[in-house]
């Protein structure tokens, strides 16, 4: 279920935790496990819990409890917009409302060509670069007016 | 870059704001950086004085609570033969605050020496920072400012022939506030849901794996240097009194320059504002969460009168938290934005507690239906009343967090609730609004 190259991630993850601690590594793991697959599977969840020899609710309950995590499959370039009340007075809610318009669906759909999923997310301590969006968990996008948004969305292939 | 201006300096002190090698073990050696940590492990200067440093500095905690870090770390049991830990808390998620990841993009080399010295003084040899898993690139840059250091041999056995090992690693989240709460954040290392744990007993007797730890913030850490470099006293002096050292500010909403400054606690909001550039568009200021959004909101004209430090905001009536300063002008409806604040509350309370489980979700439900033109005439009242209800009556303090805004706003701006509830509508008209936030370049 894992691949080789994702289990040697994993490895040096559980490396930074004493002996018999591999659970700490869970949450690297799951991420891990995720940018592999694009979401979590059940099976997914339990091959990560096997692999750090935990058990599978365990694991579970770790990938539901953190947003970051998709327990459902979504597109090609997850967007989660910030609408806290800091990026909110900076357009956030406009910039969320915006990109509904563009791409035809609402927070927590995906598009029928399977490319863009929205979701609405919470501060990610970027508030000063409001608005902010974050692509695909990893890429912070900062001052998400509608020109920018225009251009990203662009560039997104 | 976010860190746009400072007022004497500390933490950004010779920050090359532009540079993409500042950051680098080099360039912070170049700005005195490692110069404590050589120092003490040279002269084997017993732990107990670099605590005493620390606590001579009236250094506070830079998270949130602002207890004194001296003091905290002399909590930590001396006679203890098993495994301590240090941890970083970079879990900074609190709505409004944005400093810790300037702090470790671009100086995270403070950090690490402020951990290690931290570890020194405390007997640990084990360190984890715990990063916000929305901030991947800070995540990535602290591994690397990591790897530099081990190879340096400044991290791990032996750090520079001293006999003293330290070991730090970066551990990441991935989407949960409750992780910046401690105990949540020990039990997410240890690899399971984010939820606090009933104190006593107290992390320095039972932290991460059971173990003695201590648990401070960022900027808390990237002070220590700082202290032990000029000393505890000169480093108080530099702040005013009870509240030594410079703090960042991130200030976030309606103004020209929202970014991190970096001032000596004890300075005038107004100034702090004159550095962010001002009220957006000249707009006049209607009010300001001075730390973070869960530290009691107040009216702009109170917030004229404040200096930036723990002592004149708690007189004022709120926190000076994690210096997280939320700017709202005239065009803000308060009630759409405390329906806002407490949205995120219901959605990140970890559950356990019924005060705050289901606080959280009726307080949403009445701010809400006042916002959407469904209040009732004894709707304040129940809000006022619900509040005393959960303070103080939960594991751990998101209860408070999420009360406080909701008791602050409706004490303050009572006036604007009740004319939603009486008129079905904002007291700032819709257009009013959005044009303040300036996303379609419109003018009000
Ligand atoms: C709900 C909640 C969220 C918190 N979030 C953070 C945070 O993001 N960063 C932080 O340093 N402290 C946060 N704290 C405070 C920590 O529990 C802890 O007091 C702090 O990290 C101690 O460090 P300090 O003494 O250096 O401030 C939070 C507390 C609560 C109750
Ligand atoms: S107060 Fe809320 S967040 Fe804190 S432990 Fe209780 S339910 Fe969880
Ligand atoms: S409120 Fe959006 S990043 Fe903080």
């Amino acid at each position: 279920m894992l691949t080789t190259e994702s289990q040697k991630k994993i490895d040096r993850e559980i490396a930074k935790y004493p002996d018999g601690q591999q659970q700490s590594a869970v949450m690297a793991a799951l991420a891990i496990a995720q940018e592999e697959q694009g979401w979590l599977s059940s099976e997914a969840i339990e091959a990560v819990a096997n692999y750090l020899g935990m058990a599978p609710i365990a694991a579970y309950e770790v990938a539901s409890f953190y947003t970051m995590y998709d327990l459902k499959p979504v597109g090609k370039y997850k967007l989660t917009v910030c609408t806290n009340l800091p990026c909110m007075l900076s357009g956030a809610v406009d910039a969320g409302e915006y990109l509904k318009q563009k791409l035809g669906i609402g927070y927590d759909e995906t598009t029928a060509d399977g490319k863009f999923t929205l979701k609405q997310g919470e501060c990610m301590g970027a508030c000063g670069d409001a608005p902010v969006m974050l692509l695909n968990n990893r890429r912070m996008c900062s001052s998400m007016l509608p020109e920018q948004i225009d251009k990203l969305l662009s560039e997104l292939e | 870059m976010a860190i746009l201006g400072a007022l004497n300096p500390m933490l950004t002190v010779g920050l090359d704001a532009a540079s993409d090698s500042a950051w680098r073990l080099d360039a912070y050696v170049k700005r005195g950086g490692y110069a404590a940590l050589k120092k003490i492990l040279a002269e084997k200067t017993p732990p107990e004085q670099v605590t005493a440093e620390v606590k001579k500095s009236f250094l506070r905690g830079r998270g949130g609570a602002g207890f004194p870090t001296g003091l905290k770390w002399s909590f930590m049991p001396k006679a203890y033969a098993g495994d301590k830990y240090v941890v970083c808390n970079s879990d900074e998620g609190e709505p409004g605050t944005f400093k810790d990841r300037d702090l470790l993009l671009f100086n995270p080399h403070s950090v690490i020496e402020g951990m290690i010295i931290a570890g020194y003084a405390m007997g640990a040899g084990c360190g984890y920072n715990y990063i916000h898993g929305e901030v991947w690139a800070v995540y990535t840059r602290f591994e690397e400012a990591l790897a530099e250091a081990a190879a340096a041999g400044l991290l791990g056995k032996n750090i520079l022939g001293s006999g003293f090992d330290f070991q730090l690693f970066a551990h990441h989240g991935y989407g949960a506030y409750i992780c910046g709460e401690e105990t949540a954040l020990l039990e997410s290392i240890e690899g399971k849901k984010g939820q606090p744990r009933y104190k006593p007993p107290f992390p320095a007797s039972f932290g991460l794996y059971g173990k003695p730890t201590t648990i401070n913030n960022t900027e808390t850490f990237a002070a220590v240097p700082f202290i032990i470099n000029m000393g505890g006293d000169a480093y108080l002096e530099t702040g005013k009194p009870n509240n030594g050292g410079t703090k960042l500010f991130s200030v976030s909403g309606h103004v020209n320059k929202p970014g991190n400054y970096e001032v000596p606690l004890g300075t005038p909001f107004s100034t702090l504002l004159e550095m962010a550039g001002g009220m957006r568009g000249g707009r006049q200021l209607k009010a300001c969460i001075p730390g973070g959004s869960s530290a009691p909101v107040l009216p702009g004209t109170i917030m004229m009168d404040c200096t930036m430090d723990y002592d004149s905001i708690a007189k004022a009536g709120s926190m000076l938290g994690s210096g997280a300063v939320i700017v709202m002008d005239e065009t803000t409806c308060m009630v759409k934005a405390l329906e806002r604040l407490s949205y995120f509350y219901y959605e990140e309370s970890c559950g356990q507690c019924t005060p705050c489980r289901e606080g959280t979700n009726w307080m949403y439900r009445i701010i809400s239906r006042i916002e959407h033109a469904q209040g009732r005439p004894d709707d304040l009242d129940l809000l006022t009343s619900m509040t005393p209800n959960i303070m103080g009556r939960t594991i751990c303090a998101l209860g408070d967090a999420a009360a406080m805004p909701v008791q602050s706003f409706v004490k303050h701006f009572r006036d604007e609730f009740a004319y939603h509830i009486e008129n079905k509508k904002c007291l700032v008209p819709p257009d009013v609004q959005r044009a303040g936030s300036g996303f379609f370049k419109a003018t009000v």
